[in-house]
């Protein structure tokens, strides 16, 4: 357990009467690449935004790199919202709707969290968000602004906008949800890329297709719980629930962007 | 009803209009900026979630909304000194009262400009580890006021007007030198068609450079 990035310890949520998260417990290692899948409902952003604390978890705890994130008080946990903020930068994230900043440059966009939140120089953070962005393989829109981009070079912009923080962990929430299918391939590229490259991620998605061939582990979940986890081609093959089952029949056409 | 116009009386006391004219671009650009600047302010504590700057917020919109900027003028110059014992010139008492008012009706703007973006902003200020402010500040703000510029330069165009309440506390600017002029001068047809025509000529092209901006912004969106 010594190299574990995440781990997440009974970590329930629930808004107001509803729970959402029911006691879900997770480690996720360095470099590997978790996939989790659930329908509609069934908590998968909600987990992710309980790891970055956008969602304050309701019980649980979550450690990064084997430090317990906030400080232990008798049981409970309690949070400092600076705290939080600096472990935001430890932890990145990619939203459905990538969230540009649409005054901004793509070049500004990926420098702006270095410098405002990080302190770097800009020259710096500029030679970081180039280095990102040719990652990403947008060095050439580094001066357009997001509103003349396509749907995926605004998702990569935002790919690269994350990891320009450095983060030790990087969650992925139904990125490609929102793309035209013929623009999904190139933001599936990129993050499979990441993950040859030992990037450890959270990949909440349904391409199934990128579940079978680039994650090390499925994670299935379903009212808030992780009903069933495996290796991937082991688990979305032969699933061990007929609730997984009846998901996967679902989603009967396996996708291979790649 | 004939009348005979007559403007050379005008352009004899035309040095008594350019006094008037400086005094309203001094009492217009300070309020303009007062009222502007401190909306700023003010909206943003209407906007944030926190009883301490939402309720002082909140109460000073509804008072200097709800009352007229004429009676708040009159209100600082002949009963504030009187309650507190503190002098108040004419400058001050008209800055006062198009100040706050102002304030009070760009604040609102500035609050509804917060409010109309979407909250993915925020968040994806807040994931790459800023503050509130910091996402406020770098992230909302700018979009939210570019959006509002128009209801903004709108508000700008109604202080310039408003300077003329000043000349009921004998402020000296443009329409109190009029009235100077045509009392003197038994002409106050004259003299009030130029101060209108003053504030038209100055105007007309500040709102026509408005709906540009306005075109060029929907566009930018
Ligand atoms: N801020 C919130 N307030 C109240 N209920 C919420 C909130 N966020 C999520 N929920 C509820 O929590 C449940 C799980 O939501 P969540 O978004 O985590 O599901 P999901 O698995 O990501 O679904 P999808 O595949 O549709 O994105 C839903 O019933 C949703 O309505
Ligand atoms: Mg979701």
């Amino acid at each position: 357990m010594t190299d574990s990035v995440i781990r997440i310890e009974n970590l329930h949520k629930s808004f107001g009467s509803l729970e959402v998260l029911g006691g879900i417990d997770l480690d996720v290692r360095a470099g590997e690449t978790v996939t989790v899948l659930g329908s509609s409902g069934s908590g998968k952003s909600t987990l992710l935004r309980c790891i970055n604390f956008m969602e304050m978890p309701s019980e649980g705890r979550i450690y990064l790199h084997g430090d317990l994130i906030g400080t232990d008080e008798g049981g409970s946990v309690r949070y400092s919202e600076s705290e939080l903020c600096r472990i935001r930068t430890r932890i990145g994230m990619v939203f459905q709707h990538f969230n540009l900043f649409p005054h901004m440059t793509v070049l500004k966009n990926v420098m702006e969290g270095q410098v405002t939140v990080l302190g770097r120089r800009a020259g710096a953070a500029e030679a970081k968000a180039r280095e990102q962005l040719e990652r990403v393989g947008l060095s050439d829109k580094a001066d357009e602004y997001p509103a003349r981009l396509s749907g995926g070079q605004k998702q990569r912009v935002a790919i690269a906008r994350a990891l320009a923080m450095d983060p030790d962990v990087m969650l992925f929430d139904e990125v490609t949800s929102a793309l035209d299918p013929e623009l999904v391939g190139e933001v599936l590229r990129t993050i499979r890329q990441l993950a040859d490259d030992g990037m450890t991620m959270l990949v909440v998605t349904h391409e199934l297709g990128f579940a079978y061939h680039v994650a090390n582990r499925v994670l299935f979940i379903s009212d808030g719980r992780i009903l069933e986890q495996g290796e991937p081609r082991q688990i979305l093959r032969e699933p061990a629930t007929r609730r997984m089952q009846e998901f996967l029949d679902g989603h009967a056409q396996f996708r291979l962007p790649f | 009803m004939g009348h005979d116009w007559d403007f050379v009386t005008i352009a004899q006391n035309w040095g008594v209009l350019w006094v008037g004219l400086k005094g309203t671009l001094v009492i217009f650009s300070v309020t303009v900026v007062l009222g502007l600047g401190g909306g700023l302010i003010v909206g943003i504590c209407r906007y944030i979630r926190h009883p301490v700057s939402r309720w002082p917020a909140m109460t000073f919109i509804e008072v200097f909304r709800n009352t007229p900027v004429l009676v708040q003028i009159i209100w600082f110059y002949y009963a504030f000194p009187i309650l507190t014992g503190i002098e108040v010139d004419p400058f001050l008492a008209a800055t006062l009262g198009i100040s706050l008012n102002t304030m009070a009706f760009s604040a609102e703007i500035y609050r509804a400009g917060i409010q109309s973006i979407e909250p993915g902003q925020w968040e994806a200020g807040k994931a790459i580890g800023m503050t509130y402010s910091q996402a406020l500040r770098r992230v909302i703000l700018p979009v939210a006021i570019k959006r509002v510029l128009p209801a903004l330069t709108n508000r700008g165009i109604e202080v310039f007007k408003m300077s003329t309440l000043a000349s009921v506390v004998a402020y000296i600017e443009t329409l109190n030198q009029a009235k100077l002029i045509a009392d003197l001068n038994f002409n106050p047809i004259e003299s009030y068609t130029v101060v209108a025509l003053i504030f038209f000529v100055v105007l007309y092209p500040v709102v026509q450079a408005t709906y540009a901006l306005e075109r060029t912004l929907a566009k930018g969106d």
